[in-house]
């Protein structure tokens, strides 16, 4: 690190390059380094080793080999991942986010652009804005980047010329109007031969901006999270002893200081502030940015995932929201599926009610859409169980922001920045019932369940839960059933049978039933129900213990013989689509409470085992 | 002096902090993977401040490989006590048993047993979800692209290629019986970093960083330290006495020492600004080829 004294005072800065496939991000960023003299010796001497083995310069070191850390992207000459840069010159600090420009990894940009305060966009002069430089710029500016350096590089290949560099400038500015950026330097420049990089280009006269260096060494991005208002998301209650107890937490913004009164958002409560530790140091004050362990002047309950504010400035508190959400899952984003969201601190189910519109990332048109896929955005609409407290993004980044989380792979699965609450929300309340669940159950001897019978079409379900419905009422107990066909006959007409729809039903079938065991019932509902997720959702859905799924397991053979209803033959042959076995998966139970062998055993045997595990269970009374 | 820390040091703190708050508030028994050098001395010294007034609610893991310098065990057991912490030290004695040992068996097959698959026997023994690991990315390519929380196999393998995003300060800890997270609180921090904040906080590393005659022997190209009479030396070598010190530390036949006048940690840090190797140019289990650690880490290690 020649000469690399650090100015400890200057704020670090957070970029980030993206362009698309070859453009030269890897060789910017290499030839940054490689000027800077903050390559060393050893790492120079393999990169000139490398360069021979896997370069693509011939004879000139390949800077993109030093930057391109994995293996497999090595060898296809890709980036495939976020990769970190850290570097120091004399006036300033700098994490570079090296993003890919690979379209199927979007998600990789995502992420970089999340903790980043400034984006370079690269061009190839040669080939001007490409599908992958508009989809950079809208991801960067919904992450809230708002300063763009349109780097066109490969300006050599142009002849260093002038018209070439314009036209590319007018037409991003153009583009670029609607994101909402607050600064936008172009620059032409040679990453592999270093015009413009570090030292002002000869061979580009006409240009007269600074170097790209330069520019980044002084450009001002803070936005000032200190004047915002206070946010403690709390992360951690520190109770070593009965004298000690400390609410910990990184500050999202704003400033606070001992004595200043605070509230919960959310409950409400307030109290003020006793004492500050900034890490383990008592202090006076501490702003956005430091880890803190606040102790306040009441007891009052707070836990993690809870929001401190000041009384005069509190965040929005909302149990529905509307948010831009980014998906990151091979598994698409249905509507009504449900997720963990994490927000701040705090961890709790979601789901997508309503996806409003699709962002066309290339275009920046609206579409309409029932899913979406790997890589897209649209704007959603989102329940969470619980009120949370929450900013709009555009206000603050940290209180602003959410992941979701796959329930079942534990995989994140999307990312989102939330536009403005509901506000039919905060006027929802749950109906306090008299009369109680428990009293329903207790005046029909029984208790409530829901006995779900999934398996492919022509299993059984709908057969064995008509037998054992007579069996049980037979003794007296008080029923209903839920069948496929009978329910979209009426509640669910409007639906059809895609994924989407077919999420949307169960969802709705789920929701019955709970109604149902509320009023005391048990409840029979017989649904191929395909995917795990739904029927985790129904589970979740049911009250604790109620849920109680029945694999009716048949081999696809057996039930296409059987095919009662004719629908296999018409699936086979073409005519109807989305045929669950047929041109849709079915997705096995995993652990089932009950699994029948519909082809090896007959009804009567069949229903007699789910009779008895309901007594074994006390759902009903043994005779 | 916590007020004295430069701007840049206390953000990089506070974001080490909240990753160890993230963890134990998330996971369900997580440990500090503690290798004795600067980088972990640094992160016990976070871990210390994260907590306070509580202690660190993990106990510290040292994978002893048997072939560490002798100061470093010593510094080890006197840091435990005047910390109070729970250590525990964990030993491949298998490994022991059939001999293994850098001299004997070479550097690859003496980490693969003594370091990676002793670390997931303890990881697997001590029933641990979350280890803290001192690794910071700007030592090498692949960490350049490894995650801050970086999720496990049950098998402890690393997928470089299904890695969960990291957003913001959003970390997703969740994970299913037998998976477990490593956890990264230095990720952000480069090597001078460390060291301005061990002079600024008055952090105690072995003193093996610092300067002094030691006796030596010079094998392919690299200084290695005489510690004990285990190192066979060759036939005509003889230890020389001259003024060493190192950057980083291993196993003693691994870790090549480099000449240095760098007696106080203003001099180390005058000399790293002066510097044009990098760090892990010392180890040797590194430079055996391109992605080699690429391929330690697919495999368990750190």
């Amino acid at each position: 690190m020649n000469e690399a004294l650090r100015l400890s005072a200057l704020p670090t800065l957070r970029l980030l390059t993206c362009g698309s496939v070859d453009d030269g991000k890897s060789t910017l960023i290499g030839r940054l380094l490689y000027e800077k003299k903050l390559i060393f010796d050893d790492q120079l001497s393999a990169l000139e080793r490398d360069s021979k083995k896997f370069g693509t310069t011939e004879d000139d070191i390949d800077f993109a080999l030093l930057v391109d850390g994995l293996e497999a992207e090595r060898e296809q000459g890709i980036t495939i991942d976020v990769a970190y840069r850290y570097f120091a010159t004399e006036k300033r600090s700098f994490i570079v986010a090296d993003t890919p420009g690979h379209e199927q990894y979007t998600r990789n940009m995502a992420t970089g652009a999340s903790n980043a305060d400034l984006a370079i966009v690269l061009v190839d002069a040669r080939k001007g804005l490409l599908t992958q430089t508009y989809r950079h710029s809208i991801i960067a500016s919904l992450l809230g980047i708002r300063h763009i350096v349109l780097a066109v590089n490969k300006i050599d290949l142009v002849g260093y010329d002038e018209k070439t560099f314009r036209d590319i400038v007018i037409a991003y500015r153009q583009f670029a109007e609607p994101l909402g950026f607050h600064s936008l330097y172009a620059i032409p420049l040679s990453a592999r031969y270093g015009d413009n990089v570090s030292a002002t280009s000869e061979r580009t006269p006409w240009f007269e901006g600074v170097h790209l260096m330069d520019y980044l060494e002084r450009i001002e991005v803070e936005e000032d999270r200190r004047t915002a208002p206070f946010r403690l998301p709390v992360q951690w209650i520190n109770r070593p002893h009965l004298d000690f107890r400390g609410v910990a937490g990184t500050i999202a913004s704003g400033r606070v200081a001992r004595g200043d009164p605070i509230v919960v958002a959310g409950s409400g409560r307030q109290t003020t502030v006793a004492g500050i530790l900034v890490a383990d140091a008592e202090a006076e004050s501490a702003e956005a940015g430091d880890a803190v362990t606040l102790t306040l002047a009441d007891e009052l309950d707070i836990a993690r995932g809870d929001v401190l504010s000041h009384p005069d400035h509190r965040p929005e508190v909302a149990d529905q929201f509307t948010a831009n959400v980014i998906w990151m899952s091979a598994d698409a984003m249905l509507p009504g599926r449900s997720y963990l969201m994490k927000i701040g601190t705090r961890t709790v189910p979601a789901s997508v009610t309503e996806l409003k519109h699709r962002l066309d990332v290339n275009t920046y048109d609206k579409l309409a859409a029932k899913r979406l896929d790997l890589n897209e955005v649209g704007l959603c609409n989102l329940a969470v169980t619980m009120p949370v407290a929450y900013d709009a993004y555009v206000d603050n980044r940290d209180t602003g922001s959410f992941i979701l989380i796959d329930r079942l792979t534990n995989g994140t699965a999307g990312a989102g920045m939330i536009a403005h609450g509901l506000r039919r929300a905060t006027n929802v309340h749950w109906q306090g019932l008299t009369v109680g669940r428990e009293a329903h159950a207790r005046l029909k001897h029984q208790k409530p369940a829901v006995l779900w019978f999934t398996g492919l079409s022509g299993a059984g379900k709908s057969t064995i839960a008509n037998v054992v419905e007579a069996k049980l009422h037979a003794r007296g107990v008080h029923t209903a059933l839920l069948d496929g066909d009978n329910v979209r006959h009426g509640l669910n007409k409007d639906l059809g049978f895609t994924a989407a729809d077919r999420v949307e039903n169960i969802r709705r079938v789920g929701e019955v039933a709970r109604l149902m065991t509320d009023a005391g019932l048990i409840v029979l509902c017989s649904f191929i129900s395909p995917f795990r997720a739904e029927r985790k959702l129904v589970r979740d859905t049911a009250a604790a213990g109620e849920f109680i799924e029945i694999f009716v397991d048949t081999p696809l053979a057996t039930a296409i013989a059987r095919d009662p209803k004719g629908l296999y033959k018409k699936a086979l042959a073409g005519q109807i689509k989305n045929f669950t076995g047929v041109d849709q998966p079915y997705e096995r139970p995993e652990s089932p409470d009950l699994t029948l062998l519909s082809g090896e055993e007959g009804v009567e045997a069949l229903a007699d085992r789910v009779v008895a595990e309901l007594e074994r269970r006390g759902n009903v009374a043994r005779f | 002096m916590t007020n004295a820390l430069p701007a840049h040091l206390k953000r990089l703190e506070a974001e080490s902090i909240h990753i160890m708050r993230e963890v134990v508030a998330e996971t369900r028994n997580p440990v500090m993977l503690y290798s004795i050098g600067k980088d972990s001395s640094v992160m016990l010294h976070v871990a210390m401040k994260a907590f306070h007034p509580a202690r660190p609610p993990f106990p510290l893991l040292h994978v002893d490989t048997t072939w560490k310098f002798r100061e470093m065990i010593t510094f080890r057991d006197e840091t435990a006590q005047r910390l109070g912490l729970n250590l525990i030290v964990h030993i491949n004695e298998d490994g022991v048993r059939r001999g293994i040992s850098p001299v004997a068996s070479g550097s690859q097959v003496h980490t693969q047993i003594m370091k990676t698959e002793a670390l997931r026997q303890a990881l697997d023994k001590g029933g641990w979800d979350a280890a803290f690991g001192g690794a910071r990315r700007d030592e090498e390519k692949s960490r350049a692209k490894e995650r801050i929380f970086s999720h496990r196999s049950a098998a402890h393998a690393w997928d470089p290629r299904n890695q969960r995003p990291e957003l913001w300060r959003l970390f997703n800890t969740r994970m299913r019986d037998g998976e477990s997270m490593r956890v990264f609180p230095l990720s952000n921090w480069t090597e001078l970093d460390v060291w301005e904040y061990i002079e600024a906080e008055n952090i105690p590393v072995v003193p093996l960083y610092f300067s002094k005659a030691r006796p030596v022997v010079e094998r392919s190209g690299a200084l290695i330290m005489v510690d004990d009479d285990r190192l066979p030396l060759e036939p005509g070598e003889v230890p020389r006495e001259i003024k060493v010190r190192f950057r980083t530390l291993g196993c003693y036949p691994l870790t090549g020492a480099i000449e240095s006048e760098a007696e106080t940690l203003a001099d180390i840090i005058a000399e790293m600004r002066a510097s044009t190797t990098s760090e892990r140019q010392g180890r040797l289990i590194d430079s055996d080829e391109a992605g080699s650690m690429e391929k330690k880490k697919r495999e368990g290690y750190f």
